[in-house]
């Protein structure tokens, strides 16, 4: 599968209609600050953020609320200026109640950050720089929010020699990566050309979906002379933004089960996650927003905004204009993997990549029927599983043997639901078994 | 505005195209042009006979099948597909008897779609063999009026049929096993000789499945091993010795080598779930296929040669699982 140029895509996987066009052209823009801030301390991968403010404290925006409790863990800052309301547990996105800082925003507030020292980059140690991106408080944009500083430190025995920056965006319906690439390209360079300083290394790809063609020209167009960065357009497909998808199609190297990219000599980071490191650099402001796609036929003014972290939910959709008489269900990150919301008081967070409002014809069917065997769902695993065996396994709870077929190297792409014609739950089942096998084994 | 109610389900949140009615409704539409053609040239048994075997399939469906699984289109399948594999004379009530059979211990008894082992249509098609073997080998070939039935399809049940007048013959491939007499390859393309309904025109059944292959509603990869191992097996046969073994083409489109490749051979549950599985697979069927012919006391092995394989589909199954990402291990089949 190695391939340097040539057709480049992924094996397996599947092609749900890609329903962009409602965003893919609409100018990204800012949205007025909301009266209400919730900001969860768990919003990143690895520990929850500890809380530093009182209830009655007054911030002001871009202040840190909540320190990074140990290495893989992320701060929390606050998106707006105003005085903290509450300290309590608050709905999360993940479906559960989370401890959340509330701020009401103070009204009428020119929401200015404190005059702040912005180091030029250029002057500091890999390690500095590392240290200020792990104080901004960033993390990866594309959805897992892990901290980015932890990738930035990989173990001295795993060198890396490529950059991947993924410009994928393969879930359907979303354009923040898109607008992204094609509004801010510099700041994307930028990013690439400060992580290529903290890792060391002198080459990157870009890998950019071929559906994309003004983000594919605006990347291409701003690569720095003096930079090794090559960018290659991929086959439209899903999932080809999965980091082990990509780094396959990319480079031909198939990061072994179990483990992680920088185990073949790659990382892998998302555009809007490198153009946030650009930012930290150039307005000293830690990630306290970020763009997030609002999209859907169920929403009626369909937009790509600067959302401050923490905006709730109802919030968001009143600044696009509300929802139709027929929406029906909503999604935080994309339709293929992201979360329904039961509750419009879910806040934002820094990993939440956009809102789906979905009506019912776009939802798909309620009706499963018996599995006709037909194979459809091995065609489209791209981690060349059996799904038809582990759905029969999971029906019957034999947790074990799914893990003994290779259950832990499902990703939950949903590409085995998607392509089922019997509508049979299979991933949502494979999420069921992970966890009550971590559960198990956590006993 | 706020919505009042708000849907929570488990992603994906999109669902694909196809689901599994419309894969066996399309299926049953594609038999429209191999039914047309079986009442071309057979005339109003051609449906009656059809419908018989289809009215046995959906009614046991209807009584002891799970509610509401005659509206999966797969029973109206199975019905249609036994039909076509019976001669045009066969009385009605024996094509009754093999629907109710095909469906009821061909599917119901291994638990209703999804379950079964053997194809449900070729395992009611055996039992007529066994039970009736004069009736189901008798082969009318023309009549005066095509408006004339083609046999005694309207025999009283278990009662003898009557002798009627209509015009009998061999299949082209019973001529050849027992007379050593060959038949023109254009005549078994048109589908101007003897043989069970869907066994006439070989054209048509490719043009049809090439339609289901199209909308992936059938894996190609079934057909086209069989249809490369017949050729491969009967070519070099044939080249060992012309005067014994008949060419490729012959071998390709007489009999149900059509009607079974691609409709039969090609049922999902019965077949194999992996790619690598379905070439296995058809070179099974292919080989035994050619075997029962040339050397086998039957003049036709496609059906046995699909049920056989049928029952090997697990093993094949087991051996063929892919390697996953990033290992060098395939899945261990429990």
């Amino acid at each position: 599968m190695a391939r340097a140029s040539g057709a480049v895509q992924l094996a397996g996987g599947v092609h749900p209609p890609e329903l962009k066009a409602l965003t893919e052209a609409v100018q990204i823009r800012r949205m007025p600050f909301p009266d209400e801030i919730v900001l969860p301390l768990r919003q990143h991968a690895g520990k929850p953020a500890m809380v530093i403010v009182r209830k009655g404290n007054r911030v002001e925006r871009g202040d840190k609320i909540a320190e990074a409790d140990g290495f893989v863990s992320s701060p929390i800052h606050a998106s707006a200026s105003g005085t903290i309301t509450d300290i309590s547990l608050w709905p999360h996105p993940d479906g559960s109640y989370a401890e959340a800082v509330r701020i009401a925003v103070e009204p009428f507030s020119a929401q200015a950050a404190r005059p702040r020292l912005v180091p030029d980059w250029r002057g500091l140690s890999p390690e500095q720089i590392i240290q200020a991106i792990q104080d901004a408080g960033v993390v990866g944009l594309g959805g897992a929010a892990f901290p980015t500083h932890v990738k930035l430190s990989p173990p001295k025995e795993k060198p890396i020699d490529t950059i991947v920056l993924n410009g994928c965006e393969c879930e359907p319906y979303l354009t923040t990566d898109h607008r992204t690439m094609v509004e801010y390209p510099e700041r994307v360079h930028l990013g690439l050309r400060i992580m290529m300083r903290c890792i060391g290394v002198t080459r990157a790809i870009v890998g950019i979906e071929r559906n994309k063609p003004d983000a594919i020209a605006a990347i291409t167009a701003t690569v720095p002379g003096d930079l090794d960065v090559t960018v290659q357009p991929v086959t439209v497909k899903y999932p080809q933004g999965a980091e082990k998808m990509l780094i396959d199609t990319l480079l031909g190297r198939r990061v072994p089960s179990g483990k992680l990219p920088m185990d073949v000599g790659v990382i892998v980071q998302n555009v809007a996650s490198v153009a946030t490191i650009a930012e930290v650099f150039e307005s000293g402001l830690p990630l306290i927003e970020r763009i997030v796609t609002v999209t859907g036929r169920g929403v009626k003014n369909p937009a790509n905004l600067i959302v401050p972290v923490g905006t709730k939910l109802r919030d968001l959709l009143n600044a696009c204009g509300g929802v139709t008489e027929d929406a029906y269900e909503i999604v935080f990150g994309g339709p293929m993997m992201g979360t329904a919301q039961a509750n419009l008081d879910v806040p934002l967070l820094k990993g939440t990549t956009g809102v789906v409002v979905l009506t019912e014809a776009d939802c798909k069917s309620k009706d499963t029927h018996p599995c006709i065997r037909c194979g459809h769902c091995l065609d489209a695993c791209p981690v060349f599983l059996n799904p038809q065996l582990l759905g029969r396994l999971a029906m019957v709870a034999r947790y074990e043997e799914m893990e003994a077929n290779h259950l832990m190297d499902c990703m939950l792409c949903g590409c085995c639901s998607f392509a089922c014609p019997s509508n049979i739950p299979l991933s949502q089942l494979f999420a069921l078994a992970k966890n009550a096998l971590r559960t198990r084994q956590a006993a | 505005m706020t919505p009042a109610r708000l849907l929570v389900t488990a992603s994906p949140h999109l669902g694909g195209a196809d689901s599994t009615p419309t894969i066996m409704w399309s299926v049953v539409g594609s038999l429209v042009p191999v039914v047309a053609v079986a009442t071309y040239y057979f005339g109003p048994s051609a449906l009656l006979v059809i419908a018989a075997a289809s009215a046995g399939g959906v009614l046991t469906e209807t009584w002891f099948g799970p509610k509401g699984a005659l509206r999966d289109g797969s029973a109206a399948i199975t019905g249609i597909l036994l039909g076509l594999t019976l001669p045009a004379g066969l009385p009605l009530w024996m094509a009754f008897v093999g629907g109710v059979f095909g469906i009821g211990f061909g599917k119901l008894v291994f638990g209703g779609l999804g379950q079964n082992i053997f194809n449900p249509a070729l395992l009611g098609r055996a039992f007529l063999q066994s039970a009736f073997p004069v009736a189901m080998t008798t082969w009318p070939t023309a009549a005066p009026h095509w408006s004339d039935l083609r046999g005694d399809n309207l025999a009283i049940p278990l009662m003898s049929p009557e002798v009627v007048d209509a015009m009998t013959g061999a299949t082209p491939l019973g001529l050849m096993k027992f007379e050593q007499i060959g038949t023109q390859v254009s005549a078994l393309i048109m589908g101007s000789v003897g043989g069970s309904l869907g066994e006439t025109s070989a054209l048509v059944v490719l043009g049809c499945g090439a339609y289901l292959a199209a909308r992936k509603h059938l894996n190609w990869r079934i057909p086209a091993s069989i249809f490369a191992t017949v050729a491969v097996l009967s070519g070099s046969l044939h080249l060992l010795d012309a005067a014994r073994y008949p060419g490729a083409m012959f071998m390709l489109f007489s009999g149900g080598l059509m009607l079974g490749a691609i409709y039969m051979a090609t049922d999902m549950v019965t077949s194999p779930v992996t790619n690598k599985g379905c070439w296995v697979f058809g070179f099974g069927i292919g080989f035994l296929v050619v075997v029962i012919r040339l050397w086998g006391g039957l003049a036709e092995g496609v059906m046995y040669g699909i049920l056989l394989m049928n029952a090997l589909v697990p093993f094949i199954n087991r051996a063929t699982q892919p390697r996953v990402f990033g290992t060098d291990t395939k899945q261990v089949v429990t």
